[in-house]
């Protein structure tokens, strides 16, 4: 029985040497970036995420690169596993020669790839994850974060929340630490604006395993004024069908994280919410230059309209692209300088900064309230809310991150 | 008073839908023995087709109920197609290898969901006539749930019907208790085997298909039912269609109730309760004894020592792994450290599972409770790296001692249902418990030393820990103590008979393996520097179970060439478009072509060269 052992340990054992060829593909004209997203896991939102740095990557390329070099992004599929991703960084970093790593979606997979970055001293944009301790209590010199925060969505909701007559809040968000830290800087930021709301009850339903009626039915009991949500996807079209059924949100207000999101908010078609204040994106109605050359970009691109994840998707190469330039180099401690204060002056949402302090940049949300145009589900009344106005001071957050 | 008995309405209306799906899984298990994890993708399917189907038919009554059945239907032919296609083919292979199979067409179903319909959540229109909410005791409770609450039952007495007053059902009974008698009276087995599982998939497809007016179709769906419904199959006993709805009312009418007063528990309440159930009653509320086993199998053949020959190869493929990291870039002696962890786990895994014959759905609750151990040693109690690895598997092991001695308590199935839930049990109080744990943010920061973090150094740490681990392991199974455990897992009562305490033995193997385990966990923590819930979570039990059912179980080195091919395959498979279709598509075929596993196969392509050249 010898001969195949032999023959299929020495392949096995021979695998490794596979590495060799590695690293050596690196051509002189262009800066590799690794990018590492869940796009199995959560294929709703990272396609449209993929789509947006796709249409990035190629306007600059179209337009002569960085200093005359292309850009070119190595992009993988962490499987929705913190392990795979780190493996995944590993590789890209080491064999595929990324001068710097992007993405992530889900916020244990951010701080996975987060504290690998700093062991292993690489700039790591957080795109997409939204927990503040990627920034805050576990925020390091070699990570810096694109999309606006937890905190900074349910502030700039419970600014809205607070000029409401509601007093008795109930909440609603999945059971894991998005949902906690949402609800935590909701009810921390509306206690401010308003110390007499009192929260008269809390419902945490575990991720996409959302029982809506007994949710919905748990919510009425506790008789409140006014509902904070934050679940999303699948749970929520559950959750808003269950509620209207039993007439949880007649003559109550409600405030919805994320809500305005065209993925969270198309699929609802007919039967989304009307007047929920909610952060979201509005996507081809906002008329600003920028945002107009996007959309039709993208569009003629893709031919459909761009989502959430396309314009973190789109921002992370436009911030990318403006560090690399500032730094003049692909040199870790260059980008790291670059990164510090990095400005991006022109962007589809606007001019936003990477504060020094926090590494968090100001990339704002929209804040409006849910409605229907031509039948179809649509944010109205919105404003952008610039990031910001919603960050606490630079010295106040410098003193929410470990010392260095 | 109005409220509770609304509460209990939306209770018992959850508990249809969790019924009819179930229902299906324990059809299934009853009659064919097998663990079909692709349920849940039926159920999946189902609900998608039944979303097509209904947005063609808008809005007429009769065509939302043709439309749900028509779904069903189809479902059953998908049942029928993959029942003759790829199980009917390997019934005979070690038990629970079907399992594999079926995990291969979970993944496929994923990826041909995605192509067909897209990322999207699809939420369908609400049933006609049945759209809006009617008022009991004051409180308004939906019809459809009402309609639900009815459906159940209904379906309930059709299989009751079905089962007792058709020559069908009374041969599938009698297959439930004794499949060789009922071959013996020339019944056609192969056929009783195709209709149980078309009348599963059946179920599993209208248990979908009914969803469509109460939720958003998803490509999570799959994955969010599998493990419930397979709790309240276990909860019901298996097989048994009537345990299966009071089991599917008891999860449902008690999650209702209990999120009034903890809101949290929902994640782990249907796992508390198949813990309950089954320290008291070993075969589930209706299963009787001797439900639990697999198809009635050939013994093992006994393990042979290796010849010299082999071991000489053996030890030059370690010699060849050992010199690897002089020879080749950083990242693939990251990988290898990754395949040397699957490896010790699978191994772990296997020597409870082949050797101490308990097979565990749960293993990564001690390859976690490692990993966890050592991070937190390095938190909270300021150890350093070495005594950290050291304190991490003896955490695992007391875990492995404290739920193992009520697992030995049970067999078979149940036994691997009660390591499930002892893992999801411990898995949601890592979860839950964010002041201590960390909650899913996880422990970060859990790095190796100074004079170890470079990759081709801690290869060598993981080397060591790893192929000694193995060793060790091997060296235990051809001892006394591994001698009393496969002659347990041969026959119990020979072995009580000849005086030796079987539970006491079978619980010692647990906490070795579990220790073992840790070990694992903790070269894993330490290679990734940070540890979150994922590791003692589903996903990583299952894996080591298809790596150990993969490489084959009766053969020692079958978890060592199945976590080898399914971490190399894994990392290279992952970087195409869909490539949990190809990798589905890789494991069937495996499956096809080495029903007895990877090393059972590699051993019968030698001896048919042997023959060839003799």
């Amino acid at each position: 029985m010898n001969l195949i052992r032999r023959t299929v340990l020495g392949a096995l054992a021979a695998l490794p040497f596979t590495g060799l060829t590695a690293g050596v593909s690196l051509a002189q004209d262009t800066i590799v970036l690794g990018e590492v997203n869940s796009y199995t896991r959560l294929p709703a939102f990272t396609e449209p995420y993929k789509k947006g740095w796709q249409l990035a990557v190629e306007q600059i390329n179209a337009a002569g690169g960085i200093d005359g070099k292309q850009l070119e992004v190595i992009s993988r599929d962490d499987t929705g596993d913190p392990a795979t991703a780190i493996r995944i960084a590993e590789e890209l970093v080491s064999k595929d020669g990324a001068v710097l790593i992007f993405g992530t979606f889900l916020s244990n997979i951010g701080l996975a790839v987060s504290d690998f970055a700093k062991q292993k001293e690489v700039l790591f944009i957080a795109s997409e994850p939204l927990s503040d301790a990627i920034v805050w209590s576990k925020g390091n010199k070699f990570t810096y974060r694109l999309r606006p925060s937890t905190h900074m969505q349910a502030a700039m909701l419970a600014e809205q929340a607070a000029k409401l007559d509601a007093v008795k809040w109930a909440t609603v968000a999945p059971n894991y630490a998005y949902g906690q830290d949402a609800v935590k800087a909701f009810k921390s930021e509306l206690t401010k604006l308003r110390p007499d709301v009192e929260f008269v009850e809390e419902q945490w339903p575990p991720l996409f395993k959302i029982d809506a009626g007994s949710t919905v039915r748990a919510l009425e009991a506790s008789k409140p004024d006014a509902i904070y949500n934050v679940t999303f996807g699948g749970d929520l079209a559950k959750f808003v069908r269950e509620g209207s059924l039993r007439f949880l949100f007649e003559d109550r207000d409600v405030a919805s994280l994320l809500t305005g999101e065209p993925e969270y908010l198309d699929p609802l078609g007919a039967e989304a919410p009307e007047g929920w204040i909610v952060t979201g994106y509005p996507s081809t109605d906002i008329t600003t230059d920028e945002h107009k050359a996007f959309a039709d970009a993208y569009i003629e691109k893709f031919g459909e309209a761009p989502k959430t994840g396309s314009i973190v998707g789109y921002n992370s190469i436009l911030a990318i692209a403006a560090a690399l330039e500032k730094a003049d180099s692909t040199d870790t401690d260059a980008l790291l300088a670059a990164m510090e204060g990095l400005t991006v002056d022109s962007s589809p949402t606007g001019p936003f900064t990477f504060r020094a302090a926090d590494h968090q940049s100001t990339m704002g949300a929209y804040v409006g309230k849910t409605g229907t145009v031509d039948g179809k589900p649509s944010m109205v009344d919105w404003s952008y809310a610039d990031g910001a106005d919603y960050l606490p001071s630079e010295d106040d957050a410098a003193a929410l991150r470990p010392a260095e | 008073m109005g409220f509770y008995f609304a509460q209990l309405l939306t209770g018992l209306a959850n508990a249809s839908s969790l019924f009819l799906i179930a229902s299906g899984l324990s059809i299934i298990f009853g009659v064919t023995r097998i663990v079909n994890f692709a349920h849940g993708s039926f159920y999946m399917v189902g609900a998608y087709l039944a979303y097509t189907l209904v947005t063609l038919w808008s809005g007429s009554i009769l065509g939302f109920w043709v439309s749900v059945i028509l779904a069903a239907m189809i479902v059953g032919v998908i049942g029928l197609i993959i029942e003759l296609t790829i199980l009917r083919r390997i019934y005979h292979a070690p038990e629970l290898f079907q399992l594999v199979a079926t995990f291969g067409v979970v993944l496929i179903f994923q990826d041909g969901t995605l192509a067909i319909w897209g990322a999207e959540d699809l939420l369908g229109p609400r049933a006609p006539g049945l759209d809006s909410a009617v008022r009991i005791m004051g409180e308004p409770i939906p019809e459809y749930d009402l309609a639900l609450i009815a459906i159940g039952p209904v379906v309930l007495l059709a299989i009751w019907l079905l089962f007792h007053k058709t020559r069908w059902g009374v041969l599938v009974r009698a297959a439930t208790q004794d499949r060789e008698m009922v071959g013996a009276l020339g019944v056609n087995q192969a056929w009783l085997f195709s209709a149980a599982f078309v009348l599963g998939s059946f179920l599993a497809g209208l248990g979908g298909a009914l969803q469509i007016p109460r939720e958003a179709v998803s490509l999570q769906m799959d994955l969010s039912i599998i493990g419930e419904a397979f709790v309240v199959v276990v909860i019901g006993g298996m097989g048994s269609v009537s345990g299966a709805f009071v089991a599917a009312v008891l999860i449902s009418v008690l999650n209702a109730f209990a999120i009034l007063i903890f809101p949290q528990i929902s994640i782990v309440l249907p796992f508390i309760i198949m813990a309950i159930v089954l320290i008291f009653r070993p075969h589930g509320l209706f299963g009787k004894p001797g439900s639990e086993k697999g198809a009635p199998e050939e013994p093992d053949q006994p393990l042979a020592l290796m010849d010299q020959k082999s071991a000489m190869v053996l030890m030059a493929a370690l010699l060849v792994l050992a010199l690897s990291p002089l020879l080749t870039a950083d990242f693939t002696s990251v990988l290898m450290v990754d395949v040397m962890v699957a490896t010790l786990f699978a191994v772990s895994l296997h020597f409870m599972m082949g050797v101490g014959g308990m097979v565990s759905f749960g293993h990564a609750a001690y390859f976690g409770v490692g990993a966890y151990g050592a991070a937190m040693a390095v938190k909270f109690l300021g150890l350093g790296m070495i005594s950290a690895m050291l304190f991490g598997p003896v955490c695992a092991a007391m875990a492995a001692l404290f739920f193992g001695w009520f697992c030995v308590r049970l067999s078979g199935v149940y036994l691997a249902m009660l390591t499930l839930a002892a893992a999801q049990i411990l898995w949601g109080v890592t979860f839950q418990w964010q002041r201590f744990t960390g909650g899913d943010d996880g422990i970060l920061g859990v790095w190796p030393a100074k004079w170890a973090s470079s990759d081709k150094v801690y290869f060598y740490i993981a080397f060591v820990l790893c192929v000694g681990g193995i060793l060790a392991l091997r060296r235990v199974a051809f001892s006394p103590f591994g001698y009393i455990l496969r002659g347990i897992r041969d026959s119990q009562t020979r072995a009580e008979s000849i005086g030796i305490d079987t539970r006491f033995h079978q619980w010692m193997g647990f906490v070795l393996a579990g220790g073992f385990a840790g070990l694992a966990g903790v070269v894993f923590a330490f290679s990734k520097g940070s540890v979150f819930p994922d590791s003692l979570g589903i996903a990583l039990s299952i894996d080591g179970l298809i790596m150990v059912l993969l490489g084959g179980i009766h053969a020692l080195a079958g978890p060592i060439l199945g976590a080898g091919a399914f971490v190399l395959i894994e990392d290279w498979v992952t970087r195409l478009d869909y490539w949990r279709f190809i990798f589905g598509a890789i494991i069937l075929i495996v499956v096809l072509v080495a029903p007895d596993g990877i090393a059972g196969g590699i051993q019968r392509l030698l001896r048919g060269l042997k023959g060839g050249r003799a």
